[in-house]
């Protein structure tokens, strides 16, 4: 605790000012007068050379160095020894402080040849910090600090009763919160204004990440502790690699690093730059991207290039946090090995014309590939004469692995399944005319011998969204017809449900199509992340809040079953069909039991709030709450389990529900005792007070005419006067003469 | 129930009222006209002339023969209810936000608003119940409300005291002999105007209505807080139901946000909460304004409501109103 008035001692009356030692403060805050040497740089590490070379390589040296600034004429003085020999070093004279600022932040660890980089330093700084004895002569090992106990990072996961958290975010306060059903959740922590934007999970749900104007914290622990801090200012967007190890931050202005706008952990490297990769175990930046500016072959009306929408993550990981790539549009892919971040082999993949990459979401398991390998899925337009291209790249070897030529491809979007053995290639193709589109469906099957690749072209309309069924291979697609221009509704939806055939040997049969439901709103897919059952719903929508509950694996009676159906490997079922006001996000939780459904303040101001709802479609609870901003679950890491353990589980699940039943039931009825007590208290105490308020008003003499159970009783109706009324209405009135 | 539209007024309703018999209702517009309706069946009684501007107020005597009216034409007015016969107007410097009848009859209290040069005030008359006596001009108390402005005021049970709810959320009880102020508390968030005090009919608690979207339940010995009623919407008004331990709260978004917004948006709905368990119960959709006030029948059969949107809605309550009963309520009842 800091000290405060009252309690500062007070015994130093005799106080010498000159007994302190100032040193320290002194030497932090110098001042640093114009020293009239701020246009020089020290340019070190270049080579030794003779003194008949000397010119030449200054005139070399020159090249480079005018890149960034004008060097005075004769400003490049390289000293010699006695042996006539260069000493490796150069001072160097620019016109002007601020390029020497630039030379030292562009040119300072240049490449001059293979064996020599260039090290430039302002001389003021080599004066400041390389003085005599500001450079300790003997190597002093750091200290190590004793090793603390942190809090269990996962402490959650050991909840009694297996409950999931849940964040959200409404108004200014943040809390998480335990999911009770049907009852109002329980809180685990709140606080106020504990996020400046938003807040998201990491991917495996052990840390909160709360987005400031400073940078990115991380929370976690069971006292909510802050577990790490980014500083990135004006920090835009965050993204996690899969396995929690490195965070990106982004920004749409580039940093600002240099002397007088210092940011904790980041130096003179980070300077212009917007994306910054981190190692969150250490809090420390391994390197900085610029935003990469592709020059936008489509203009507007008026001719300006119009702005590409930014592709987020930019920065995509691969499935075990070992490489990250990023693609530059049109031209290549750059792959960074972690966790030095150096570019694989040098340099980027060149892939004329790119247009997207996705990775693997798995480690692909090939057949007859034994090695470590992870795969990434690419496209390519028409370019000339050659037809647009999907291609499988694997890394390290960048050996591509399959390519499939693809024609009149308009655009394309690559959807992997969650476990890699498939991947969806949604190509959107135009006729000969360009007037029409349909979609095709490549599906790439990963796992099987030579990647075979199967067609679905059975799709007459443009597919807009299109999902894969986590850990399964059933696919669910939403189509629209054209959309007319000048119309103010958007037209209707169809949603497609397909699954493969039933086939012998444990192999995956054709993808078929099992049926399609028309006339819908619908633009939205939510698989339960364990598979079987989706939500189709409508967002974004101004007619249609429906959201759509199917089961693929209904169980029918065996009579009923559909003759049609009996070689598919799904049952579609329709469960139920719900609405939502003003919906803008739905969310699984993790354990595919719950559907919460968000009215997000971030979209709209309408009834902000959110439903509950089982994996059926049952409402289970509705809260409506002001300025509602976010609700996310708490995401949970992959199962401990293995294979056979979860079999066993499934097996007996019967066995099990039944004790988790007579739990739910002993505990709701334990709430609604208390519920119940607590109204009985409420009433005594209610009709204690009446009764003394009687007694008072008895005292007062003041009598009131109350007939507390007027309207109700028998006896309250005998006094009432019945009155018969006669409404006469004329509704025409016509004479006719007769006659 | 179908309600029953009242059609007469053409422009917001501001306040409307039951007389102690529960078969006429007053209700009072801006625009400028008082009118009398039968609740049972909402055929229009009359109308009372003679306001020059936006009319705020209205209460009728214990004896359903007098009617008080107040509005922005600095002027509170009394007639007589069976003619339409204006008896006495009173003149003030500024509008008259409140009037309401002492419960024996014998006093009429109005609130004045606050305007430049001119405090907020509230002002009680001795009145004669006879029709044809000649009403005083002179004040038998005046209570000058210099802290916040008084929005509304009402006498407690045996005239005993005046309560009154102010600009800035606090409540203050004055003594109704000597106007000495007793008592101030916040009852709800400072700076939130409390719109509306209606009293329980012993008077012996009281509900208010802000629009800090909360409703609370007052006694009037102490102002201690009861009961609180949160609900998601700035409210207007407030009644509480004899019979049924209900409660009534009617409001909605401001009136100057409503045409950007959808009606859906606007939360306008009369919505019941149990009194003692602060539990909501129903809601009644129907106005497509927000509710300016929301009257319950004496007897507790019935309730209605006048709108921004130019309407009164009569409701009659049906059988499962009645009875509608908690577990624990059902217990009390078969002791």
């Amino acid at each position: 605790m800091a000290p405060s008035y009252e309690n500062l001692p007070i015994e130093d009356d005799e106080f010498d000012e000159s007994e302190i030692d100032f040193s320290d403060l002194q030497e932090q805050y110098e001042v640093r007068l114009e020293e009239g040497l701020d246009a020089f740089v020290v340019v070190d590490g270049l080579p030794v050379v003779p003194e008949e070379n000397r010119q030449k390589l200054i005139k070399f040296l020159l090249r480079k160095l005018n890149s960034v600034g004008k060097v005075k004429e004769d400003g490049v003085f390289m000293p010699l020894n006695d042996k006539n020999m260069t000493e490796g070093y150069a001072f160097v004279e620019y016109g002007a402080a601020n390029e020497a600022v630039a030379a030292v932040k562009q040119l300072h660890g240049m490449p001059l040849d293979k064996k020599h980089t260039m090290a430039v330093n302002k001389l003021t700084d080599i004066d400041r910090y390389g003085r005599e004895g500001r450079i300790d002569d003997h190597y002093t090992p750091p200290t190590i600090e004793p090793f603390q106990q942190k809090e269990h990072l996962r402490s959650w996961l050991g909840d009694i009763e297996a409950r999931d958290q849940m964040v959200m975010y409404r108004g200014d306060k943040v809390g998480v919160f335990w999911n009770e059903k049907d009852d109002p959740p329980e809180m685990v922590v709140d606080r106020e204004n504990w996020t400046e934007f938003f807040v998201q999970w990491s991917p495996l749900g052990t840390y909160l990440t709360s987005i400031h104007a400073q940078g990115v914290q991380l929370w976690g622990g069971k006292a909510w502790s802050r577990q790490k801090r980014f500083a990135h200012p004006g920090v835009n967007l965050v993204d996690f690699s899969p396995n929690e190890k490195y965070i990106t931050t982004w920004s749409h202005r580039p940093l600002q690093v240099d002397e007088n706008h210092p940011v904790p952990s980041l130096s003179l490297e980070e300077d212009g730059k917007n994306y910054v990769i981190w190692d969150i175990a250490t809090g420390k930046p391994l390197r900085s991207f610029a935003t990469i500016d592709v020059p936008s072959a489509t203009v507007d009306a008026e001719g300006n290039p119009v702005k590409k929408k930014m592709q987020w993550p930019t920065f995509k990981w691969s499935s075990d946090d070992n490489y990250v790539a990023r693609m530059t549009q049109g031209q290549s892919i750059s792959v960074y090995e972690l966790p030095r971040m150096n570019l694989l082999d040098k340099q980027s993949i060149k892939i004329e014309g790119v247009m997207d990459f996705e990775w693997a979401p798995a480690a692909p398991r090939r057949d007859g590939i034994k090695g470590y390998e992870q795969l990434f899925c690419y496209w390519t337009p028409e370019l000339g004469s050659n037809p647009a291209k999907v291609g499988l790249m694997s890394i390290p070897s960048k050996e591509i692995v399959r390519t499939r030529n693809l024609f009149s491809v308009s655009d394309a979007k690559l959807h992997w399944q969650s476990e890699a053995a498939y991947v969806c290639v949604k190509v959107d193709r135009h006729s000969k005319s360009k007037k029409s589109l349909a979609t095709n469906l490549e599906i790439f099957r990963v796992r099987e011998k030579g990647v075979p690749v199967e067609v679905v072209d059975s799709i007459k309309d443009t597919v807009i969204n299109f999902a894969w069924e986590p850990k399964g291979n059933r696919f669910v697609l939403i189509t629209t017809g054209e959309i007319p221009a000048a119309s103010a509704v958007p037209p209707k939806t169809a949603v497609s449900f397909f699954c493969p055939e039933k086939a012998k040997g444990g192999v995956v049969g054709n993808f078929r199509h099992i049926r399609t439901i028309d006339k819908k709103n619908s633009n939205a897919i939510y698989w339960s992340p364990k598979g079987r059952f989706v939500v189709v719903a409508a967002l974004q929508s101004q007619q249609s809040f429906e959201l759509d509950f199917y089961d693929l694996s209904f169980e029918k009676s065996k009579d009923e079953k559909d003759e049609k159906d009996k070689d598919l490997t799904a049952n579609l079922q329709l469960m139920s069909t719900v609405e939502h006001y003003g919906v803008t996000d739905i969310e699984w939780d993790p354990t595919g039991r719950y559907v919460a459904t968000v009215a997000s303040a971030f979209r709209h101001l309408m009834e902000n709030g959110y439903h509950l709802y089982d994996f059926k479609g049952t409402l289970l609870r509705e809260e409506h709450i002001d300025r509602f901003k976010q609700l996310i679950w708490r995401p949970r890491p992959p199962t401990l389990l293995s294979k056979e353990e979860q079999a066993d589980i499934r097996k007996n699940l019967r066995n099990y529900s039944r004790i988790f039943d007579e739990q739910d039931l002993a505990k709701k009825n334990t709430a609604n005792r208390q519920v119940v007590e607590q109204r009985r208290r409420l009433l005594e105490e209610w009709v204690a007070w009446r009764e003394q308020m009687k007694e008072m008003l008895d005292e007062e003499g003041i009598e009131v005419e109350v007939e507390e159970d007027a309207g109700q009783g028998k006896d309250a109706d005998a006094e009432v006067e019945e009155i018969e009324e006669i409404v006469e209405e004329i509704i025409e009135e016509t004479e006719e003469v007769i006659g | 129930m179908r309600p029953i539209l009242l059609q007469g007024h053409e422009r917001a309703l501001t306040q409307v009222k039951y007389n102690a018999d529960g078969d006429l209702i007053f209700s009072v517009s801006k625009d400028h006209v008082v009118c009398a309706w039968y609740s049972h069946n909402g055929e229009r009684l009359g109308t009372y002339h003679g306001h020059q501007g936006a009319l705020w107020t209205v209460d009728v005597h214990p004896s359903s023969a007098l009617l008080a009216t107040g509005g922005a034409d600095n002027t509170m007015r009394l007639w007589e209810v069976k003619t339409g016969r204006l008896l006495h107007t009173w003149e003030f410097a500024t509008s008259i936000k409140r009037v309401e009848f002492s419960p024996d009859g014998r006093q009429l209290l109005g609130v004045t608003e606050k305007r430049s040069g001119h405090l907020s005030t509230i002002v009680v008359y001795e009145i004669d119940p006879d029709v044809d006596a000649e009403q005083t001009d002179e004040q038998s108390l005046r209570i000058v409300c210099d802290e916040s402005k008084a929005t509304v005021a009402g006498f407690s049970y045996g005239a005993k005291y005046i309560i009154a709810g102010h600009e800035d959320g606090t409540v203050s009880q004055y003594d109704a002999k000597t106007g000495e102020l007793l008592l101030n508390i916040t009852v709800h968030e400072p700076d939130m105007q409390i719109t509306d005090l209606q009293w329980s009919a012993d008077r012996t608690y009281f509900i208010t209505a802000s629009k800090d979207k909360t409703a609370k339940l007052v006694t009037t010995n102490d102002l201690e807080i009861l009961k609180s009623y949160t609900t998601d919407t700035p409210l207007n008004s407030a009644a509480i139901t004899p019979v049924k331990d209900y409660v009534i709260l009617g409001g909605g978004q401001a009136a100057m946000d409503v045409t950007t917004t959808s009606a859906r948006q606007g939360k306008f709905e009369a919505r019941f909460y149990h009194k003692i368990f602060m539990e909501e119960i129903g809601r009644v959709r129907g106005h497509f304004g927000p509710l300016n006030y929301v009257a319950i029948h004496p007897k507790g059969t019935g309730y209605c409501s006048g709108g921004e949107d130019g309407y009164v809605r009569v409701h009659h309550f049906d059988k499962p109103y009645f009875d509608f009963m908690y577990e624990v309520e059902r217990e009390q009842a078969n002791l």
